[in-house]
């Protein structure tokens, strides 16, 4: 493919969707080893109505009232939680799944309900979101790239996806050897003087912000795929932390980069006419990766003794 | 004059607390209604090594949990060598039980060692060779050197506690809490750590340990403290590790066999 054709058709959205996996692929790292994975899929479900509902009030969808209603709607789940939880005495994580599915599945229904037709926000937008949209037609080809006048009209999810990854690799990079003593011996890192409370929280409010902004540009499906997929993936191709963040990052960069050119030009080759979706192809591949590990990968027993012998 | 002794007991008892590695006062401890560590004081003597015995779920661990600030107490106060806690973290080594961590998590036992020089390195302290040297001199100690580059999922039991037991020793602490170190180790861990806890103990530094075992108390350690939710008794093992002491401790739940059999161990 020439540059005229792939800048300002695929260099963007593929990008995009490079970034939004990584980051998330980051601190899903660390929510798979203290076993919160599900973490990033109850993000993604719980934000929805927030999104929704701060897209009702504005009449548009920009970023500073998409967050705030994501965060909105992220304080209600909380409450929501802890309220069934204390009133019906059931345990948090069946507490957890009430609230979440319920919160998607009011949603939805807003979303059905409502005109939102004049913009992307429909319920196949907020599963699969519109990386295929995400074009740059004002570049004509790799100088573009350092056209002034083109860069200036890039998607405003590109920058805006850029900004979240360098947010949360920061965060990742700075806080590395407390997180990780902490994921490894809680009851340790609290007689170090850590204040794992508080470090728990930033892990999950940085997945919240990788969430929220992967969610607005890629869509929920993407999101879910890359908070556990290439960490589990990862894990069995590496006994070491080090390592396993490293391959995770290489299998989000690869199942991006794979998924989006097989959903492009997949079903050409297969004879079909149209293209897939890209984030449900990207997800797809990813799903594909932690079975091929899961299978092959060179670390994928549990080689310990038996726990409590 | 009265009043005098009494000044003067007054002032001992400050100058114990001051003097104290670890002193509790009033530590109540609750996991929902019920109190797992009721109103407990306990007075550390330093340079001794001192075991903390009493039934399953007599709140041993809860109490050391609490002293350190992992679990949340109701109320209590805790002084390390005389002053608060938060002040006095760098000369604490704290040694969990092992069953408390996931032996799955993706690390080598040199990196779980280099994690006791956590306070020295800070955030983004940069890792030297004599970090390394430290670490691996602390595994040497406990005889775990030719493991330094194991992923810690394949040892056994009792190299887990060692490793844990090295790591501990890299925070070059002066008071050493260990929690059930001896659980389930083989015979030589449980004779490699005796040493190194004993070799602590000539240097002159203070070692707590939760134990179960009650046959080893008198062997292994100096003072003794008996525990069930309330305390039952604190003190030389020779005066406090009585019959009398451990059938209050233990209630019915110690058969008056081994009560007999303990009290002539003792003498």
């Amino acid at each position: 493919m020439s540059g005229e054709e792939f800048v300002p058709l695929s260099l963007t959205p593929l990008l995009i969707g490079i970034f939004a996996a990584v980051a998330c692929a980051l601190p899903g790292n660390f929510l798979l080893l203290r076993k919160q994975a599900l973490i990033g899929d109850a993000i993604s479900h719980v934000v929805l109505p927030g999104i929704v509902v701060a897209f009702l009030l504005t009449g548009a969808i920009s970023a500073a009232p998409m967050m705030l209603g994501a965060a909105g709607a992220a304080v209600v789940a909380v409450v929501l939680i802890e309220a069934i939880r204390r009133l019906g005495r059931i345990e948090p994580g069946a507490a957890m799944g009430v609230v979440f599915t319920t919160m998607f599945a009011g949603g939805v229904l807003l979303l059905e309900q409502t005109d939102t037709s004049s913009v992307h926000l429909d319920v196949e937008h907020a599963l699969y979101g519109n990386l295929e949209s995400l074009i740059w037609l004002d570049a004509t080809g790799w100088s573009s790239l350092l056209d002034p006048q083109a860069l200036a009209y890039l998607p405003v999810e590109l920058s805006r996806m850029a900004l979240t990854l360098l947010a949360v690799s920061l965060f990742i990079a700075l806080f590395w050897r407390v997180l990780k003593i902490s994921t490894f011996d809680e009851g340790f890192a609290r007689t170090l003087g850590i204040r794992t409370n508080l470090l728990g929280l930033a892990l999950v409010i940085t997945a919240a912000v990788a969430a929220v902004a992967a969610f607005d540009a890629v869509g929920s499906i993407i999101v879910i795929a890359m908070f556990i997929c290439p960490p589990a993936a990862a894990r069995m191709m590496s006994n070491h932390l080090e390592g396993q963040v490293a391959w995770s990052v290489g299998f989000a960069v690869s199942s991006a980069v794979l998924g989006y050119v097989l959903a492009g030009y997949g079903p050409l080759w297969l004879g079909a006419q149209d293209a897939v979706s890209a984030a449900g192809m990207i997800a797809t591949v990813s799903g594909l990766m932690l079975a091929l590990t899961a299978r092959f990968g060179p670390c994928r027993t549990r080689s310990g003794a038996p726990v409590g012998v | 004059m009265l009043d005098l002794a009494s000044n003067n007991g007054q002032a001992r008892q400050e100058q114990e607390l001051a003097n104290s590695p670890l002193a509790i006062r009033g530590l109540t401890v609750s996991y929902g209604q019920k109190p797992a560590v009721f109103s407990v004081d306990m007075t550390v003597e330093a340079g001794r090594m001192t075991a903390i015995i009493g039934p399953n779920g007599a709140g041993k661990s809860t109490m050391l949990k609490a002293a350190l600030g992992i679990v949340p107490a109701v109320s209590g106060q805790i002084q390390v060598f005389g002053k608060p806690l938060e002040a006095q973290r760098a000369r604490i080594a704290y040694v969990p039980q092992r069953a408390s961590v996931d032996w799955d998590f993706p690390t080598r036992v040199i990196d779980v060692v280099l994690m006791g020089l956590y306070r020295e390195l800070g955030l983004l302290g940069r890792l030297r060779p004599s970090h390394r040297a430290t670490a691996m001199d602390c595994l040497d100690q406990v005889g775990m050197g030719d493991f330094a580059s194991r992923q810690i999922g394949q040892l056994s039991g009792g190299q887990q506690q060692r490793v844990f037991l090295a790591r501990a020793l890299a925070q070059g602490a002066d008071l050493y809490l260990l929690d059930e170190p001896f659980a389930g180790v083989d015979a030589a861990t449980e004779k490699a750590i005796i040493g190194v806890l004993k070799t602590l103990r000539a240097a002159g530094k203070t070692v707590v340990v939760v134990h179960h075992d009650l046959a080893t108390v008198a062997e292994y350690f100096d003072n003794v403290f008996l525990i069930n939710t309330r305390k039952v008794a604190e003190g030389p093992v020779a005066v406090s590790f009585s019959a009398a002491n451990l059938q209050a401790t233990y209630g019915g739940r110690l058969a008056t066999a081994q009560v007999d059999q303990l009290a002539l161990a003792l003498g």
